[in-house]
């Protein structure tokens, strides 16, 4: 059931360039740091050099002297109060009582030129009482660790746990220890990942204004711009509704802008220095330093599987931590997408979540799911090479299907393991031969997608194009399928639909952008305003025709008289109608808000094929398959490149990418030349099969795809790279001193 | 913060020798504005030397040789077939430093007196056997490239002393060089280990050889030891082997967050006995 582009649709399926796409490539695009305002100034941030420091005195007298400086805000300035996830944010936004981690903001200034703003930064004296500091997580919840914030923990921890250990989560079903008493085989092992950043090329910037009243405006490089608006307003303890954000076009966020930094900063600069507009932009080290990597993990897995492959039962338990607040590590996804490729009777997993001396951490792209796989698929490769038993027919013979339930508990409507699994078995990539140091690594991966809340409007215009609001920023070419989307429900071209992303006075709330959600929902919601439009236009032509409205049908952008019976009148185009609309009843749109269910899950398969030098531990990706379930491509240029976008995150992950923290806690690599994300020369072109399984949650069959892709990467390296030198790495990333090592390790013992 | 462009190396020097801030000089930039913009160094003086005349200029010396001025891009160095066929491995090690467009500015000259153990263009200009024209207010003198670096970041030119160009000698015949280095990426990285290797043969065998390494201490070491265990043989496995010994002997790495010490020894080895045959190779192919 690879993809079949000839389905009936007129435009769905097909790849028109991109609306924004002239802007993009000339320097039109107005991304965040593109906006100015008279009078306006520029902001710069105060960064703890400690992991982990009592904030014992702040000094801005120097500061506030230096001719230009308009105003410092420190946490003084924010009001008190806050609880839960609103004091996590606050207190990241400014740290309060302790610097929790290097980088973290401790003072904010705002200066006629960012020349003096960084000069009056550096005038701010901080006075630090060092502590001692933890960033690794299995050492944060080992005694003796160093109490990050006593009494953070719920109550699903233990008794008897360190503080830092802050939620214990367990779920599962079967019995996993009559299902591994009833296995052939029984393995357990245990993983580690690092932390890694996001890595979009565009820094966190906004411009940002705010008066006496606390009404403010703000334009702002996010995922999402209602959640700018709230979380901003919650720090600041204004009402939501003083604010309007305004989103600027976006280089990059996977997951990273789904939340705030800086922003109030920005809000809070501009009201004390009188309401005028300010400017903040981060520097690549600050980005690096204080915004959301993921969560840092360490991990242990336990399967059974019987002689012929079948899994038995599946065993695991996750630590992770994200950073020095609760809630901010991904380890319930995590777990949840552990197994979820696959059907086991009986499933058990346990997690923790800890508190280290890191960056508060952010949703990177299926959060979670990229670690939980490279621990299972790992195990699973190493399963079937003891039993000597084909990796890709294990897959497909313990694969999730229709109606299995899923090891996280819903049973799964339709999903389209089977037919990736299928389609990756029949890739001429498989036949490929390999040579010496070469080898063959498989992996599978899963993610949700997500609904969520979504407010979209359309409306017509006087000469019958339109015009769709949505409230999700276009990341990865959500316009051009919108209006893809649109003209084929109404009927008309591509090219007659624009679709903007609108500020937050436009429409209802919407979530961000994440969750591989807005191709589906904001799509979704784009579909059914049109259909409310398309009826409308049906009843302006009845009226005129003096026909019943039922009588009336759409088809080819025009209405139509139903039948023969419903009269003889020639079809009145969308331009007809919206020339007359004014004198025909006033203007007609369409409106559609929804928390939208009905999203369906994405699987992917992946093959890499690596070549690993023996004498250094280099390894090179010769050959990269993706194969994944989108539901349908609505637009399969975009799609396929999610695709390889995953699948080049999952590889930079998979073999360079970490925090690399020095004795001290602090940072050690905190710009691109030394957090190694891969450059275009370090990958061949990386193929991709789109499976289409429609979703029958969407109208047209859209599944999300933006996530799923980064998840197989990093075991389908590991096992590549084992199958490659017969050294197995359980500690990503897999860099050239470790893999080397490991390869020693082998020829060693 | 004062910018000067002086029109003379004499003006140059003056401006230098006179100045009591922080003084830099500035030919392709590539080191000191990033600097700059990082936050790491506000020079009191810049000393843009571009606009000095014959800086820009790659000639052929009376002996056959090469002076390559002191601000001579990359990009140039990589356009000139006759030096590219003399010194590939000197042009090589230069040419991977930066992004295409570093390559645009970046200079020998500045790559050397950055400081960095790990500086790509300097192992290859001290295998070669490089020196350069250094001139300050006491005069001017030729000093050999590997006698500038004194340390992470530091050299030993005197203040108010700059490098006017780089001179490299006669290729001779059947001569061959060849810079590498290891990179956990394909481009736009940091050596984590660089080996330079230049060698002449006569007879099949090698006759004379220079080895340095870059990278594993804290600056660019020159390794007689090395260049000993190949000379005289026709750098078989024996002499690749020993070769490889005799580096990992003279590297004192450290490990940091591009590597670790143990992996920079075992490499430094690896990539001298393969710079090593490249250069081999080169030769043979010159002898032709």
């Amino acid at each position: 059931m690879a993809k079949d582009e000839t389905q009936g649709f007129r435009l769905i399926g097909t790849r028109p360039d991109r609306p924004d796409g002239l802007d993009k490539v000339t320097g039109r695009a107005r991304y965040g740091a593109d906006i100015s305002a008279p009078g306006m100034l520029h902001a710069a941030v105060v960064r703890s050099p400690h992991a982990h420091a009592r904030i014992v005195k702040i000094d801005a007298s120097k500061a506030l002297a230096l001719p230009g400086v308009k105003a410092v805000i420190t946490r003084a300035d924010l009001p008190t109060g806050l609880t839960g996830e609103d004091w996590n944010l606050q207190e990241n936004t400014l740290a309060g009582e302790k610097a929790l981690y290097d980088g973290h903001a401790v003072a904010a200034v705002a200066a006629t030129t960012k020349l003096i703003a960084q000069d009056a930064a550096k005038l701010v004296e901080v006075t630090y009482e060092v502590l001692p500091h933890v960033t690794d997580v299995d050492a944060a919840m080992a005694a003796g660790a160093p109490v990050i914030r006593a009494g953070t923990a719920d109550h699903s921890v233990p008794e008897g746990m360190h503080p830092n250990v802050v939620k214990y989560i367990d779920f599962g079903h079967g019995d996993v220890e009559a299902g591994f008493a009833a296995a052939d085989l029984v393995r357990a092992q245990s993983y580690k990942t690092e932390a890694t950043h996001q890595g979009y090329i565009e820094p966190h910037a906004c411009m940002a204004q705010m008066g006496s009243d606390d009404r403010g405006e703000m334009w702002v490089c996010t995922q999402g711009h209602w959640y700018i608006r709230r979380m901003s307003a919650a720090v600041l303890g204004v009402d939501a509704s003083k604010l309007r954000v305004t989103p600027s076009e976006i280089g990059g966020g996977f997951g990273g802008k789904t939340t705030i930094f800086m922003e109030p900063l920005a809000l809070a600069l501009s009201k004390k220095a009188g309401g005028r507009p300010v400017k903040l932009v981060m520097s690549r080290s600050e980005v690096l330093r204080a915004t959301g990597p993921t969560a840092s993990a360490s991990m242990d897995v336990k399967l059974g599987m019987k002689k012929d492959g079948t899994l038995t039962a599946a065993k695991v338990m996750f630590r992770m931590q994200g950073g020095p607040y609760i809630g901010s590590s991904p380890v319930g996804e995590a777990l949840s997408c552990a197994l979820a490729c696959y059907d086991v009777p009986n499933v058990m997993h346990e997690g923790y979540e800890v508190l280290a001396n890191r960056p508060k951490a952010a949703a990177y792209r299926a959060p979670g799911s990229p670690m939980a796989a490279f621990a299972v698929e790992s195990l699973l490769d190493e399963m079937c090479r003891e039993l000597g038993l084909d990796p890709l027919k294990v897959r497909l013979k313990n694969a999730a299907r229709e109606g299995t339930k899923s090891s996280y508990g819903p049973t799964y409507n339709r999903i389209g393991l089977v037919e990736s699994l299928e389609a990756t078995m029949a890739h001429k990539n498989l036949l490929a031969p390999l040579g010496p140091n070469q080898g063959r690594g498989v992996a599978s991966g899963f993610w949700f997608n997500h609904g969520g809340e979504t407010s979209v409007s359309l409306a017509i215009g006087e000469d019958g194009t339109v015009t769709v609001s949505v409230g999700t920023p276009d990341i990865g070419g959500s316009r051009a399928s919108i209006a893809l989307m649109t003209g084929e429900c109404l009927g008309i071209p591509y090219e007659k639909v624009r679709v903007n992303v609108v500020e937050t006075g436009a429409l209802g709330v919407n979530e961000p952008t994440h969750g591989s959600r807005a191709t589906f929902a904001s799509g979704l919601a784009a579909v059914e305003a049109a259909r409310q439009a398309m009826a409308e236009m049906c009843r302006r032509a009845a009226a005129e025709w003096d026909i019943d409205p039922e009588a009336v049908e759409w088809r080819d952008g025009a209405a139509h008289p139903a039948g023969p019976n419903a009269g003889k009148f020639p079809p009145m185009s969308i331009a007809e109608i919206g020339a007359k609309m004014g004198g025909s009843g006033g203007p007609i749109s369409g409106h559609h808000e929804v928390t939208a269910g009905g999203f369906g899950a994405s699987f992917g398969v992946h093959v890499v094929d690596v070549e690993v030098d023996p004498e250094t531990g280099r390894t090179t990706v010769l050959r990269y398959l993706v194969v994944q379930d989108a539901g349908r491509a609505i637009h399969p240029a975009y799609v396929e490149g999610q695709y390889q976008g995953g699948a080049a995150q999952g590889i930079g992950w998979a073999l360079n990418e970490e925090y690399v923290y020095g004795a001290d806690g602090r940072l050690q690599n905190t710009v691109f030349l030394d957090y190694r994300i891969p450059v275009a020369s370090d990958l061949p072109m990386i193929d991709t099969v789109i499976v289409e399984v429609p979703n029958p949650g969407h109208p047209y069959g859209v599944r999300g795809v933006g996530e799923t892709g980064i998840t197989p990467p990093l075991p389908a390296l590991a096992n590549a790279i084992h199958a490659a030198t017969g050294a197995r790495l359980r500690s990503l990333p897999m860099s050239p001193p470790k893999v080397l090592a490991a390869i020693k390790a082998k020829a060693g013992g | 913060m004062r910018y000067h462009a002086p029109s003379s190396v004499a003006e140059a020097v003056r401006l230098a020798a006179g100045a009591t801030g922080i003084t830099r000089f500035l030919s392709g930039g590539t080191d000191v504005l990033v600097q700059l913009r990082a936050g790491m160094v506000t020079p009191d003086d810049l000393i843009d030397l571009k606009k000095i005349p014959g800086l820009r200029e790659i000639t052929r010396t009376p002996d056959g040789g090469w002076r390559i001025g002191a601000a001579v891009s990359g990009a140039e160095m990589g356009r000139h077939a006759a030096l590219c066929s003399d010194w590939p491995g000197v042009v090589e090690g230069m040419r991977l430093v930066g992004s295409t467009q570093v390559q645009g500015r970046a200079t020998l000259a500045g790559n050397l007196c950055n400081g960095s153990p790990a500086a790509d263009s300097v192992p290859g200009m001290v295998a070669a056997g490089a020196r350069v024209v250094v001139t300050g207010p006491a005069g001017t003198r030729e000093v050999a490239v590997e006698e500038i670096p004194a340390g992470p970041g530091k050299t030993r030119l005197k203040p108010g002393e700059m490098i006017e160009a780089v001179l490299l000698p006669p290729r001779g015949a059947q001569g061959g060089d060849a810079y590498l280095r290891f990179i956990p990426r394909t481009e736009m990285d940091i050596a984590v280990v660089g080996v330079g290797v230049s060698l002449t043969l006569e007879g099949g065998k090698v006759a004379a050889a220079r080895v340095a390494i870059g990278a594993v201490a804290p600056t660019v070491l020159l390794v007689p030891e090395a260049a000993k265990a190949i000379i005289g043989t026709t750098l078989d496995d024996a002499a690749i082997a020993a070769l490889a010994d005799a580096v990992r002997a003279a590297a004192t790495p450290i490990s940091d967050k591009r590597g670790t010490a143990e992996f920079r020894k075992d490499v430094v080895g690896v990539l001298a006995g393969r710079a090593a045959r490249i250069a081999h190779d080169r030769a043979k192919g010159a002898a032709k």
